[in-house]
């Protein structure tokens, strides 16, 4: 499935999608940023609820798919440029964690 | 010899919120070099753990990182407090990061095992007071 797709199906918002064709390969959530970058692998959504610069790049050096931030987070303008400069795409979900890696199951 | 290939970056120690910016960029630069992107991607995220280690612990440092026919070598160098036992900086879960590098999701002390996990050979000098070089090497798969 792609990252547009799993916007579509999941009823995502999208704070940045600046390659919506990606496909989405499994998942990995968690908020502690070398975990993540030792366990995500590459094409995973990312589930998170961490908006600081950081995670944009880590986002793109573990070429996760998309991140998805829960429980509403959203991103400050500026990490959001960069984001964007940065070809990532990041999504919002209003839900906690748990129901947000619920709606992504199964379908990557 | 004259098939080597170096980059070079001054970490800046500063501003811990643009650390990264030597690991995308060195992405980019061996992407335009056409390597496989498991490679890529493993020198990339030890370079990261690195920038950030040096960032936080350092007050920024130095970063080779020089591209040979058969391996990337990744030559990180400070002249930060150096680390008093590199044994028990190895484990996981081991850090001596502050409550606001926690706060922004680092400091769970796997910065170092995940260099060590993310490269083929990982060697550290450092002495307390002078400074610490983390020297990583990457192999590309034998064909």
């Amino acid at each position: 499935m792609t990252v547009n797709e799993l916007v579509r199906e999941c009823s995502f918002d999208v704070i940045c999608l600046a390659d919506g064709d990606r496909e989405v390969k499994g998942c990995y959530i968690g908020d502690l940023l070398s975990w993540v970058m030792g366990r995500a692998r590459e094409d995973n959504a990312w589930i998170t609820i961490m908006s600081n610069i950081n995670v944009v790049a880590v986002a793109s050096l573990s070429d996760v798919s998309c991140v998805i931030l829960a429980e509403g987070v959203t991103l400050d303008d500026e990490v959001k440029a960069v984001a964007e400069s940065k070809g990532i795409n990041v999504l919002c979900s209003q839900s906690p964690i748990f129901e947000t890696a619920l709606a992504v199951s199964g379908k990557v | 010899m004259s098939d080597e290939l170096v980059f070079h970056f001054d970490i800046d120690g500063e501003d811990f919120t643009s650390a990264g910016q030597a690991s995308v960029q060195i992405k980019k630069n061996l992407r335009q070099l056409g390597l496989p992107s498991e490679i890529i991607r493993r020198v990339s995220i030890a370079m990261y753990e690195g920038e950030i280690n040096m960032v936080v612990h350092a007050r920024g440092g130095k970063a080779d990182v020089i591209v040979r026919e058969d391996c990337i070598e990744i030559r990180l160098a400070d002249s930060g407090p150096g680390i008093k036992n590199i044994e028990q900086a190895m484990q996981e879960g081991f850090s001596t990061a502050s409550d606001e590098v926690r706060s922004l999701g680092f400091g769970a002390g796997m910065g170092l095992p995940n260099m060590k996990r993310y490269t083929d050979e990982m060697h550290i000098d450092s002495t307390v007071g002078v400074g610490t070089t983390v020297t990583m090497k990457v192999y590309f798969p034998v064909e």
